[in-house]
């Protein structure tokens, strides 16, 4: 099953992950929103305190509940433990499982490694419905979604957590909800995010005010590759801090009706003020990254994104003309086709750092054109 | 200053308005990281270790079910099972309000069968609290004996009987009879 994965070469029939789909309600502005739930076993020890035979026994009893929950109509399995690290790193990038469950540490306690038993679950071939087992949890249920779409997400992970539940007896108590690893998570156990791109809110420098204030509504803002990571290209994760005291329904409730719809309008606002009233500027921004991209030899990550960025934003806004190869898809799908493992898997060999920077300047230059 | 979360230094000081309250928090570059707030290269490193920290220890218990001290908590932050939750309750749910915007009573999804245990879980749960009654009455029956109470000793004798009794072909141990 697992061979169905993300190992195939890159070519025109290049499975697109959900989140970059550029589909659904505002997908102008949020590339995708996420839901993840953490879940534990009642009867066994959490990560921070599991020896192997019990990471063993967690992993072994989610996946057999995994397996028959229907959760999905196709689904892969990958045992981590087992895994080459290149096909780690491309589930990495490819937002199907997170850096910590790649390496097997469990941060903070300082145990497990990269044999530890661990896998992660995920839905065919849209890559939309991730479960990660063994990672700071017994179980992460991740649901994305193309655009602006978390009422959907949440459904859909709140059906796979019945499903889940109804062969696994979770730790759960009626003071403190479902109970996490660390007690940050514990509650509802429920992170839900919207991955936003807002190129234009930089251009005119509001982006600090958006920062601030969702730091007030008690939000956090991280970066493409979550905790701790920079808002490379523009794209930044907006999410619900808290998890204990409020419910589902309330935290939906305010991301959805209430904080993005405003995150988006300032964005749009800014975009329709840099068409309007700085033109010159908005297109001189656009065809440097459109110079860069088609011609450069050497690329690191970092700039390629913010190349990309701004190229985004010119296919978005007509300074760009509508061709095949910049519509807002292709640009996506590059967001991901630039990162280290991919495109090593790309040339089918280890590259070090230098030639990867200019596997990426190729890559860019064969497929950025007019 | 000390993490609102854990033992360590805070690192992060962060001061949010909300509802016209000003509200303070001290995280470490952890929890710091989990609240999604950014650490910058000029506070210090993480994974210094607390001065000081070795003479305010506290002597504490451990978590019956998976060992965990309260320390060793507030050491890396992470807890070790659910009786954990439990067991801390008193301590953590001051903490957990800090953590949660002043929030510590769980609203919202509860799991279908609201935490109770499965028919599976239920069978190994029993076996498992006959056997641990059955080893404190033993260590109490031999504490009865070498303090030459015999009275008592006996009556631990007979509540021995009693509990291996209708557990033929299962009561592994019970020698006491
Ligand atoms: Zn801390
Ligand atoms: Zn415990």
């Amino acid at each position: 099953m697992a061979s169905e994965g993300p190992g195939r070469p890159p070519n025109q029939g290049e499975p697109v992950p959900e989140w970059l789909k550029a589909e659904g309600e505002a997908c102008d502005v949020v590339l995708s929103t996420r839901v993840r739930l953490a879940r534990n076993l009642r009867e066994v020890p959490f990560a921070a305190k599991a020896n192997k035979d019990q990471r063993r026994l967690s992993l072994d009893l989610c996946r057999d509940q995994l397996l028959i929950a229907g959760i999905s109509p196709r689904i892969a399995w990958q045992e981590l433990h087992e895994a080459a690290g290149v096909q780690r790193a491309l589930l990495v990038e490819r937002h199907v499982i997170s850096k910590q469950l790649s390496k097997g540490r469990v941060g903070g306690a300082g145990v497990g490694g990269v044999d530890d038993p661990r896998g992660v679950a995920y839905s065919l071939p849209d890559e939309r419905v991730a479960i990660m087992v063994n990672e700071e949890d017994h179980l992460r249920i991740q649901v994305i979604r193309s655009g602006l779409s978390l009422s959907q997400a949440w459904q859909q992970a709140n059906d796979i957590d019945d499903r889940m539940e109804a062969g696994l007896a979770y730790a759960y108590s009626e003071r403190f909800g479902y109970l996490t690893c660390c007690p940050t998570n514990v509650g509802t156990g429920l992170r839900m995010s919207a991955m936003l791109h807002l190129p234009a809110l930089r251009l005119t420098g509001d982006i600090e005010k958006v920062k601030r204030a969702a730091g007030d509504m008690n939000l956090a803002v991280r970066g493409f590759y979550g905790e701790g990571s920079d808002a490379v290209g523009d794209l930044f994760q907006i999410s619900n801090q808290t998890t204990l005291g409020r419910s589902e329904a309330a935290i939906l409730e305010s991301l959805e009706a209430q904080i993005l719809p405003r995150v988006i309008e300032y964005e749009r606002l800014a975009r329709r003020d840099l068409v309007a009233k700085r033109r010159t500027m908005l297109e001189d921004h656009v065809w440097r990254a459109f110079g860069v991209l088609s011609n450069a030899r050497f690329m690191t990550t970092e700039e390629a994104m913010q190349s990309l960025s701004l190229l985004r934003l010119g296919a978005l806004l007509g300074v760009l003309p509508a061709t095949p190869a910049l519509d807002l898809r292709a640009i996506n799908l590059l967001l991901l086709l630039i990162q280290p493992a991919h495109l090593q898997r790309a040339v089918g060999q280890e590259l070090d750092q230098e030639q990867r920077r200019m596997a990426r300047a190729t890559l860019l230059r064969d497929r950025v054109r007019c | 200053m000390k993490c609102d979360l854990c033992e360590r230094d805070a690192t992060v000081r962060e001061v949010t308005v909300r509802n016209g309250v000003r509200v303070e928090r001290h995280l470490c570059e952890r929890h710091a990281a989990e609240a999604g707030i950014k650490v910058t290269a000029s506070q210090p490193a993480p994974g210094v270790p607390t001065p000081g920290g070795a003479g305010t220890q506290v002597r504490s218990s451990a978590c019956p079910t998976c060992r965990t001290t309260f320390a060793e908590f507030k050491q890396h932050g992470l807890l070790g099972c659910a009786a954990c939750y439990q067991f801390f309750e008193k301590q953590l749910a001051p903490l957990l309000e800090r953590a949660h915007d002043g929030l510590s009573q769980h609203r919202g999804k509860a799991p279908a069968r609201g935490g109770r245990p499965t028919p599976a879980d239920s069978a190994v749960a029993e076996v498992e609290a006959r056997s641990d009654l059955l080893k404190r009455l033993k260590s109490e029956l031999e504490r009865a004996v070498k303090a030459e109470q015999y009275e008592r000793a006996a009556q631990v004798r007979d509540e021995i009987r009693r509990l291996c009794e209708g557990t033929e072909g299962q009561g592994e141990g019970c020698t006491g009879r």
